[in-house]
């Protein structure tokens, strides 16, 4: 059944031939209707004060320029916060946050005058102290811009009490800019009463949707919003879409016209929130073998000037301190940390890779003080089958695969030879040294807000037998759309080009969740596929009904339809459907069973199953530099019963790369002021394709399937294999490690830049 | 000069433009997206840096018809004149289907979200015409200039290598009009001075470079813009006025690398890739070096009289020249000046450049035997990244002694400088490891670097004494003292 393109068969990208032709169409790409105006925003230049003056009367003078908004012109609620904190204001009235706030708008003629025309604003603030970091935050009595979450099972105190060994640590990680090719960009279209049309490049639809309502003061059912595709996503269009939309919608109402805003990529770096930076100060007890007794960790993070998403990112960071390891004793919290930084948003993994590299220094740790290999401390702190399988939030692990996925990897990347190989290499005592590190990867998969695991999908059959399937998600390049659409096309036995699908749009699937915590495909590939089973449920009715009782066993197969002694064609078969009055259209649901969650008591099943995987890494670094290249890499990822292979595939490999270029090359650096510095690709450095390992051997566990009823019995792949780049800071650790004959924990920070690198070369030397 | 013409004239895929009315700032890019609304070129930067807006620029260079990858968001649409503009709208396969290289990034699920997929696929056509069948390094520099965020690049290597198999470049459609396109773009060189611009904003183009001499006599605040790699971004980022600019980049006479007998002498023209060719079999230590200087669009335009002029204490080229000991040929209305390299950098800002000069070439000694060379270049990403410290190293050994050793960093003041006390460190002593421990230690007394987002003044100043041990490690002790593939 291959040629039929269905679920299980590697079906290209549904629009990689429009992508390769350049006519796969993005938001900037739609064509402007007669009078469009283009806004851009203006910023401040300052961290943290308050405004006191903001004189736009130059800017207003300046030719081609329409007009401006500020605070004062917002129609309904100043407010785009995605947890509707109220500390999101679109523009601030009084106080000044974070340097590249957004303080007015602009709208001209043209994008370039816009953009030009912002910089004239004679902004006048008296600044007040500013602070950058978590730690800062917490020594300057900030509070926290969320509230903490503290998970704790067991008696910790007793568990270091017998424990033989301790040790205690502290490590910075940096956050991450999502970097996605395409910036945000919004385009709204007025309509007729309180009606707007928006095109935005958003993972969230519904609240973008949401969010303009609010701000304009109008019912949701006022506004649409579209989005056929956007040019990554990464987490970064998860909420930080809805300042531009919100702009864009009120401007548009104003001077009914069309409005579109587009900031430039310094704007877009310095203006939208990236991955949290953590502070994460850890005790770990363990016996004479490595095995954990007792584990007790802080984790403070910069979120920025508002909450945004960091309540459940920083909650998610606890839920993956303890990646694939059990803690008989532990207690771990949180300080979400307001900060005079632009607030810190969804990326890839939200937090959990945060929480997973702090698990693994700990382990790294261990191995050190006991001169062992770090993978024999991974393995002898693994969870169990049946024990040692609690979580740190009470949920046991009941679809462990830990075990067999890393001793295969083991096997397959010679892991231990080429250890002993690598050591024998060092012990040359060259320049160059060599590292390698096999790391393991266990993320829980569901939103931990239980009520966003839902999905609705609408799919139409027309009655000349194709098929449009619309369902919540959007489509960033991870190949929902494909996927949903392959279940489609196997539910109906039809070949994939039969099944169409649009764009994402408020109009057709409502109340959606956002694309994200890897959940896409579980969620609306399930309400797609209810949405097939209620029509075939009606045409096997129909069909019995017409041809009689032998006709109860209805096969879509093939293109075509089987029951009894009939063999049609699926057209033929839905044109009579269609003629004889079966409705041939649905609106599939789905929502995640089993889950629950109590934040108040830590306690709960918030996730459905966990996605694995391993990985391992060589690398060699210059002990005069720091430099460093990556030789090699080994992936071993468990996707489940994998709905398309090559679509997995390339979600494990991108993700092993922007995991490793969070903790390598790519550095968030502020300047005293508080201003970002590295804005744009030419100061903020993500891999290229000379930073790919030399060799990468990249492999799904083909014997995995989900335990849970998935969709195909598939598993979520989006976030997981992030976790995955972590194997080449461990792997760079062990060779930084070599300098001192491996007897001290190297406790690099990250992202373990070259100068981080060489730094903690010298330290060792020393 | 008599004639002057005013609009900009080239081929856009298989059409003719004629555009009376261009400003100085306006951009390829822009023109693409806005007024012709091919959108298949995308913006991704604005700064040369991901490649998303990548296209092929032919001109007639004096070998013939060359198509080379170039960074649309900042290559200024009067710099076009005489040029063809191949967008990824033109791309098609010999059958009028999917280009091979479109196929084979299809085949090899080479695109994700797909916004930097029509730059990648520009670059891997410009690869595969000219090496259709390339090495893992070929790749990886051909992409140098190309940002993907989904992939992780592994599709894109399978789609880099089986492209060959999908179609013969010779075949090409680009290939096969190459002497008709040839034909219409002599037609449009008329060697004429062109003068536009739109709203105030005036381009010039000599129209060969004594009519240059001419302009900058009579505009000596102009704008010389030669590749735009740099001036691209006053525009595009920090929206800096260039009024009046005067273009050179089609002066064929500025491009020419020649080899005298004595020198190398490098067009301030010349692109990095048209220099790269001749600096290699000069110096064949600087290839590595070279291929690291930006990313492959912004080598195939930014020129080597571009780094130099204007005086950036981090460009790539002075340290490396200054250490071989170039000279600088700085020309005006009045006449021809020469100096060596290094007097040309006054200060952080400063240079040596009187009004209406314009640097004309550098020139380079040929290499002479009991040199030592070496040339370092260290970044935070490995490829297209601009430099935290950059060294040359001409060390000459007589008789097991340094006689001289010029040796000069970037990244370290204010401007690219020589390591004077290191220097005089070894010249006079055995050509030994102790002699560079001595140097290494004598460089600190020579710089006071900044701290900034790319390094710290520590690392900078650690890494400028490394750098001495690494000189020695390789060239004294014969070490293997590299990354693989570096």
């Amino acid at each position: 059944m291959t040629k039929f393109g269905h679920t299980g068969t590697d079906a290209n990208h549904d629009s990689a031939i429009k992508q390769v032709m350049g006519r796969a169409e993005y938001t900037d790409d739609i064509p402007e209707p007669i009078g469009t105006l283009h806004a851009y925003l203006g910023c401040s230049k300052v961290a943290h004060g308050t405004l006191k003056s903001l004189d736009l009367s130059a800017v207003m003078a300046a030719k081609g320029v329409i007009g401006v908004l500020t605070a004062k012109d917002i129609p309904g609620i100043n407010d785009v916060s995605a947890v509707h904190a109220g500390d999101e204001p679109v523009f601030p009235e009084n106080t000044v946050e974070f340097y590249g706030q957004p303080l007015f708008a602009v709208i001209a003629e043209s994008r370039d005058i816009a953009r030009r025309a912002a910089e004239l604003a004679k902004i006048e603030i008296d600044a007040l102290p500013h602070v950058l970091g978590p730690l800062e935050a917490i020594a300057a009595g900030y509070p926290d811009v969320t509230a903490p979450l503290k998970l704790e099972r067991g008696d910790v105190k007793a568990g270091f009490e017998r424990a033989a060994h301790h040790i205690a640590g502290q490590m910075a990680i940096g956050g991450q800019d999502h970097m996605y090719l395409e910036g945000h960009i919004s385009f709204a279209i007025p309509a007729e009463d309180d009606d707007v049309v928006i095109y935005a490049s958003t993972q969230h639809p519904t609240e973008a949707q949401m969010i303009v309502a609010q701000v304009l003061g109008v019912p949701a059912h006022s506004v649409v919003v579209n989005v056929r595709r956007m040019g990554g996503g990464f987490g970064g269009k998860e909420s930080q879409m809805n300042l531009f939309a919100a702009v864009a919608a009120i401007a548009a109402k104003k001077w009914n016209r069309p409005v579109k805003i587009r900031p430039d990529r310094d704007q877009d770096m310095s203006s939208t929130g990236k991955r949290h930076d953590f502070v994460a100060d850890y005790e770990v007890g363990f016996d004479e073998r490595g095995r954990i007794e007792a584990v007790e960790g802080q984790w403070a993070a910069r979120c920025g000037f508002a909450a945004d998403l960091s309540g459940p990112v920083t909650d998610r960071a606890l839920f993956h301190a303890d990646n694939a390891y059990f803690y008989p004793h532990v207690r771990l919290t949180s300080r979400p940390m307001k900060t005079n930084t632009v607030s810190n948003t969804a990326f890839r993994g939200f937090g959990g890779p945060q929480g997973v590299i702090v698990a693994e220094r700990m382990i790294e740790e261990i191995a050190y003080k006991l001169g062992r290999d770090p993978l024999d401390i991974r393995k002898a702190n693994f969870y169990g089958v049946g024990e040692r399988d609690v979580t740190p939030y009470h949920q046991t692990v009941e679809d462990n695969i830990l075990e067999r996925l890393i001793g295969e990897l083991e096997e397959t990347s010679d892991y231990r030879n080429r250890r002993e190989e690598i050591v024998a290499h060092n012990a040359k005592g060259g320049i160059i040294r060599r590292g390698i590190a096999l790391t393991p990867v266990k993320f829980g998969i569901s939103f931990t807000a239980t009520w966003y695991n839902q999905a609705g999908a609408l799919l139409h059959v027309y009655k000349d037998g194709s098929l449009m399937i619309n369902h919540g998600g959007t489509e960033m390049g991870q190949g929902l759309n494909t996927k949903v659409a392959q279940v489609v096309a196997e539910a109906f036995g039809v070949p994939l080009e039969t099944v169409k699908i649009t764009r994402t749009t408020t109009e057709k699937v409502p109340n959606t969740s956002a694309t994200a915590a890897s959940s896409g495909s579980d969620l609306n590939g399930m309400a797609a596929l209810d949405a097939c089973e209620q029509i075939k449920a009606r045409l096997v009715a129909y069909a019995a009904e017409k041809w009689g009782k032998v006709c109860s066993d209805v096969q879509f197969v093939g293109g075509r339809v089987l029951c009894g002694d009939k063999d049609m064609s699926f057209k033929e078969f839905i044109a009579g459907a269609y003629m004889d009055r079966v409705q041939l259209s649905a609106a599939g649901f789905y929502k995640t069973p089993e889950i629950h969650w109590d934040r108040a008591t830590g306690k709960g099943q918030p996730f459905f199953y966990f996605a694995y995987g391993a990985s391992c890494s060589e690398v060699e670094i210059d002990t005069l530099t720091g430099e460093y290249r990556v030789l090699r890499a080994d992936v071993l990822h468990d996707v489940g019963r994998s709905l398309n292979s090559a679509i997995d595939r390339g979600q494990v490999e991108g993700a092993f790369i922007q995991g490793m270029g969070w903790l390598t090359t790519e550095e968030l650096w502020w300047d005293d002021k508080g201003q970002l510095r590295t804005h744009a690709p030419s100061t903020y450095k993500i891999p290229l394709a000379s930073d790919k390992p030399r060799e990468f051997n990249v492999r799904l566990a083909e014997w995995s399937e989900n335990p849970k009823r998935t969709i195909k019995r598939s598993k979520a792949v989006g976030e997981p294999p992030f976790m995955l780049g972590i194997s080449v800071f461990e792997a760079i650790g062990h060779a930084v490690a070599s300098v001192a004959d491996y007897t001290e924990c190297p406790r690099l920070d990250a992202p373990a830049t070259p100068e981080r690198v060489l730094m903690a070369v010298e330290r060792l030397k020393r | 000069m008599t004639q002057t013409r005013h609009e900009i004239r080239f081929l856009l895929n298989g059409e003719d433009v004629r555009l009376p009315e261009v400003g100085a700032q306006d951009t390829l890019l822009d023109f693409l997206r806005i007024n012709r609304r091919l959108t298949g070129t995308k913006e991704g930067c604005a700064e040369g840096d991901c490649g998303a807006c990548t296209v092929l620029v032919g001109r007639l260079a004096e070998d013939g018809l060359r198509y080379e990858t170039v960074n649309a968001c900042i290559r200024f649409l009067a710099s076009l004149d005489g040029c063809h503009v191949v967008s990824i709208e033109h791309l098609r396969g010999a059958d009028g289907g999917l280009h091979p290289v479109q196929q084979a990034m299809v085949d090899a699920h080479g695109s994700q979200c797909g916004f930097c997929t029509p730059g990648i696929v520009m670059s891997l056509y410009a690869l595969w015409m000219e090496r259709p069948e390339p090495s893992e390094t070929e790749i990886e520099t051909a992409l140098q200039g190309n940002l993907c965020r989904c992939t992780g690049y592994e599709p894109i290597f399978k789609a880099a290598r089986a492209a060959a198999a999908l179609g013969d470049p010779a075949a090409d459609p680009l290939a096969l009009e190459r002497k008709d396109v040839t034909k219409r773009l002599e037609a449009l060189a008329d060697g004429v001075r062109v003068d536009v611009s739109r709203a105030g904003d005036r381009a010039i183009l000599p129209g060969n470079v004594a009519d240059l001499a001419d302009v900058l006599a009579v505009h000596p605040d102009a704008t010389i813009i030669a590749g735009a790699t740099d001036v691209g971004l006053w525009v595009t980022k920090m929206m800096k006025p260039i009024t009046p600019a005067v273009f050179i980049g089609h002066l064929v006479e500025l491009r020419r690398v020649v080899e005298t007998g004595a020198t190398l002498r490098i067009g301030a023209g010349a692109s990095y890739s048209e220099a790269e060719a001749a600096l290699g079999r000069v110096y064949p230590h600087l290839l590595p070096y070279w291929r690291r200087i930006a990313g492959w669009q912004v080598r195939n335009m930014g020129t080597v009289g571009g780094n130099i002029a204007n005086g950036s204490p981090i460009g790539d080229t002075p340290p490396v020249f200054i250490a071989l000991g170039a000279k600088l040929h700085l020309r005006s209305a009045s006449g021809v000046r020469e100096l060596p390299l290094e007097k040309y950098f006054i200060d952080y800002g400063k240079q040596d450049l009187r009004a209406g000069e314009f640097v004309e070439a550098v020139e380079l000694p040929l290499a002479s035997a009991g040199v030592h060379h070496a040339a370092y270049k260290v970044t935070k990403r490995r490829d297209e990244d601009i430099t935290a410290v950059a060294a040359g190293f001409a060390v000459t050994v007589r008789d097991g002694v340094i006689a001289e050793a010029r040796i000069a960093f970037g990244g370290m003041a204010a401007t690219p400088k020589r390591a004077a006390n290191a220097e005089a460190a070894l010249v006079g002593k055995p050509f030994a490891k102790e002699s560079f421990e001595a140097a290494a230690m004598a460089v600190a007394e020579d710089f006071a670097p900044l701290s900034d987002w790319r390094a710290s003044a520590e690392y900078r100043s650690l890494v400028a004494a490394n750098l001495f041990r690494r000189f020695w490690a390789e060239q004294g002790a014969g070490e293997v003292a590299k990354l693989e593939g570096v």
